[in-house]
């Protein structure tokens, strides 16, 4: 009997194995019965296409596309922004000034929660307050630093504990008004409250924490019906909404897709209708696939690299000459075409096509330092005293968005200009992570890619967090007086107009020392199918879902 | 045999420790996850330095690792890169991957060994030949390929399937993506189940058998399969890892929310804590699987004892 008592043994080792293994096989029956109601079509639920947001659904702690695109649906700010980038007033009354420093908010009475609650003045001191406040970790608090009381809050020192926990600028006058206080003149400081840092909170935030982040609440036009982290969420219409973008369909669903080619099949076979994210190797023939369902259009995304200007080799008198040389030596119109396909714009400024040229793009402004000229290119570079070391290393991460490809193209440009074709070679950092670790440390001594995309659609923010001295996200350390100057005359002054001028001064100074190299425009694309009509984007990129209607 | 057993288990242990420390320190060399979670933006260095302390990246790193396991074994994996729970996301993909792995293993261990059976016996013939070559295009195409062009006419060009996973992953949505993922496996299998029933086929104890004059079902299933599968077992045992762990671009490509997706997931965000939580899993799969292996030897195959 010697084999059947060793299959005892195989017995329960496979028992074992099967515990150790399939734990929690009980969570199946509950994830098959949302698969149910999820998998119907043709009942005015518009199916969209959804990355994993990064962060919880914090309005302060989500810096990136995909939670904005949640955020965007189920907030409504103090004012909001429409289709062309413009900010309106939607919660607030009014919001009023005398010296471009103390704002008297008046919210709109009667508004409301999807859950019942109130939306009142306390609703937005708070929420303003726990984004600002350090020990809450919440990754855009910086868009509170320009209240005062900031510092208190959230000192700059890594070691400081904070001193208070609200800022003193916010101060509520009654249920619908409070006023803030900035620690400095800032006259287009209210057109910044579009940006979902500065939405409303109800109680239940601060209540019920976790059950919040399960199911967050919001006064936005849709509300969240359910969601399953990582999988899906449903939106429906929020029936307390009263503002202008009333849903126009019964819903939205947002699907996790593990890769945006798989997402591109169901578009393709009608499993999916909205899908912001084409693939890559897809837009060669997208037209065709879709039946002209398609749209490709400027973004708030520029692209762009940066000179280490923390070290001397880069930084010293006379490499201006060699900056400048570099970016004319680069034919950003032939790459925008070959290796992107008319999804990138070459740049002609530091800012994005989406601000208009009544917010302060402007085609002409960066004029010849951006245009493709190889002997005036190679001229200067060699005056200059030609590139640092005879070559330079363009550092890119090789983990996502295939930079790759352009990089090469860059270099391939560079070189053919300096006849050299080792002068420019690509240098790839294995993660993300790691190639940000390495730039916030001022480690990097080659140029290295970067980008920007912006928070909300003002010139200020593709200028002051980039180039001014102390800027939140001035990666090359560039510092100019001038700049630094005019930035903050242009926060002080009270007409808009003249404050943009100031800003396009600060930006063409900018230029001239070239410590960033403007590449291009990204544009935000997005395919639907023959399901939905009406698809567009805002100035984010975001599809404007509360228009697209189900046919 | 318990003895052996136990033996095997405790055998576990510093593999376990040695697995988990390892993948634990790479993932960690990977570089710094906060700077990240800014984007292409700088971090603001107080939230940043917030942040680091909560996640003990300012420790040594052996500190950080016995932080780690000791939490594991209180059943908290930590935080992945979106601050969900490890533990919920192991609870929500490792079911996925396991109705994907049965699948593939179904369809890899059935067709696998029928077609290596019938090659076998008809050896040199024209179905022979036929699996021979077949099995040899499939194995010299890589998975993304037949993945890719299966999903784009199946599912896109004639509509017979989803060209995805739809949620809670679905059996009949796993059957395309379970065809991807057993096809090189199961190449293997026929091939090898081929060699050993050719092989089998000529042995005494099989001439002997026909001789008594028993019949050719019996001879096939007692006599020559039970022996033809040692080799098969030892291949299918350990490919329940491979396909576990292997299946990170199977998943990717029908959008199944798996074990691999999550490992590709924790990588490219940096988040230790998903990738050694995930791994730790796979690292116990494997070893019981190896387990289940060796003493499936000794039901197969009388010779063999474990004292």
């Amino acid at each position: 009997m010697r084999g059947a008592k060793s299959a005892k043994w195989v017995v329960g080792a496979a028992v074992i194995a099967l515990a150790a293994t399939a734990c929690s096989s009980s969570d199946d029956s509950g994830s098959k019965d949302k698969a149910k109601s999820s998998g119907s079509s043709s009942d005015g639920i518009v199916r969209a296409w959804w990355g994993d947001p990064q962060n919880p659904l914090e309005p302060a702690n989500t810096n990136e596309v995909q939670g904005g695109k949640v955020l965007d649906m189920i907030f409504m700010n103090l004012k909001e922004y429409d289709a062309t980038g413009k900010a309106n007033l939607e919660a607030a009354d009014s919001i009023t000034t005398t010296d471009q420093q103390n704002f008297t908010i008046k919210i709109k009475p009667d508004l409301k929660f999807s859950d019942g609650t109130p939306v009142t003045s306390g609703s937005f001191v708070d929420a303003w307050n726990y984004g600002a406040l350090v020990t809450n970790k919440q990754l855009n608090s910086y868009f509170f630093a320009d209240i005062d009381g900031y510092k208190a809050v959230h000192p700059d020192d890594e070691k400081a504990a904070p001193t208070a926990k609200t800022m003193s600028g916010l101060k509520v006058v009654d249920d619908h008004t409070f006023t803030v206080k900035l620690s400095q003149k800032f006259s287009t400081w209210p057109d910044r409250l579009g940006y979902k840092a500065f939405a409303p909170l109800p109680k239940e935030f601060f209540d019920n924490h976790a059950a919040y982040l399960a199911k967050p609440i919001g006064d936005g036009p849709y509300m969240i019906e359910s969601y399953t982290k990582g999988t899906s969420m449903k939106l429906v219409p929020n029936p307390n909404y009263t503002g202008p973008s009333k849903p126009k369909n019964k819903g939205v669903l947002l699907k996790v897709y593990t890769s945006s080619d798989t997402a591109y099949a169901d578009l393709q076979s009608g499993q999916l209708d909205v899908l912001d994210d084409i693939p890559a190797a897809d837009l060669p023939h997208v037209k065709d696939d879709l039946g002209g369902r398609y749209l490709n259009q400027p973004a708030g995304i520029i692209q762009t690299f940066s000179f280490p200007m923390y070290k001397p080799e880069w930084s010293k008198s006379g490499m201006e000459k060699v900056r400048q040389g570099i970016s004319m030596a680069i034919d950003r119109k032939t790459i925008t075409d070959k290796i992107f396909g008319g999804t990138r714009t070459p740049a002609n400024d530091l800012t994005s096509p989406v601000l208009g040229a009544a917010g302060g793009y402007s085609d002409t402004l960066a004029g010849d330092s951006v245009k493709y000229d190889p002997v005036k290119a190679k001229q200067l570079i060699t005056e200059g005293g030609g590139i640092p070391g005879g070559q330079m290393k363009l550092g890119y991460n090789a983990d996502s968005g295939s930079h790759k490809e352009w990089v090469d193209a860059v270099c391939n440009s560079i070189n053919n200009v300096l006849g050299n074709n080792k002068a420019c070679v690509g240098a790839p950092t294995g993660t993300f992570a790691d190639f940000r670790d390495q730039i916030t440390k001022g480690q990097m001594t080659q140029p290295f890619r970067s980008g920007w995309q912006m928070d909300y659609p003002l010139i200020d923010d593709f200028i002051t967090p980039l180039y001014a001295t102390s800027g939140s996200s001035n990666d090359s350390k560039y510092s100019n007086k001038t700049v630094d100057t005019l930035i903050n005359q242009a926060n002080a002054e009270a007409d808009p107009a003249k404050s943009i001028a100031l800003y396009q001064q600060a930006e063409k100074q900018v230029l001239t020392d070239m410590p960033i190299v403007p590449l291009w425009y990204q544009n935000g694309q997005a395919g639907w199918s023959s399901k939905v009509s009406n698809v567009k984007e805002n100035a984010f990129s975001y599809p404007i879902f509360t228009e697209i209607t189900v046919n | 045999m318990g003895r052996y057993v136990i033996r095997r288990l405790l055998q576990m242990v510093p593999v376990f420790i040695g697995t988990t420390l390892l993948i634990f320190v790479m993932v960690w060399g990977l570089g710094d996850p906060v700077a990240a979670m800014f984007g292409d933006r700088t971090p603001d260095p107080a939230t940043a330095a917030q942040i680091r302390h909560d996640l003990h990246l300012n420790d040594p790193l052996i500190q950080q690792y016995w932080i780690y396991m000791s939490n594991v074994f209180k059943g908290d994996f930590g935080n992945a890169w979106n601050q969900q729970p490890v533990t919920d996301l192991l609870k929500t993909a490792y079911p996925v991957t396991l109705r994907l792995t049965i699948v593939a293993f179904l369809i890899e261990a059935i067709v696998g060994v029928a077609l290596g059976v019938f090659a076998g016996l008809r050896r040199g013939r024209f179905f022979d030949t036929g699996v021979l070559a077949m099995t040899l295009i499939v194995v010299s195409i890589p998975t993304f390929v037949t993945g890719y062009v299966l999903q784009y006419f199946f599912g896109v060009k004639w509509s017979i399937v989803h060209p995805s996973v739809g949620e809670g992953a679905p059996f009949k949505d796993l059957l395309m993506p379970g065809l991807v993922l057993a096809g090189v496996s199961l190449a293997y299998v026929a091939r090898l189940t081929r060699t050993s029933v050719a092989e089998n086929t000529r042995a005494d104890y099989l001439r002997t058998a026909v001789a008594k004059g028993l019949p050719r079902r019996r001879v096939i299933t007692n006599h020559m399969l039970r022996n033809s599968l040692i080799p098969v077992v030892t291949f299918l045992g350990t490919d329940i890892g491979n396909l576990m762990a292997g299946a990170l671009v199977t998943e990717r490509i029908f959008n199944i929310h798996g074990v691999g997706y999550q490992i590709y997931q924790g990588i490219v965000h940096n988040s230790p804590a998903t990738v050694v939580g995930f791994v730790t899993v796979l690292v116990i799969v494997f070893l019981l699987a190896n387990l289940l292996v060796d003493l499936l030897y000794a039901v197969l195959d009388p010779r063999i004892r474990y004292a």
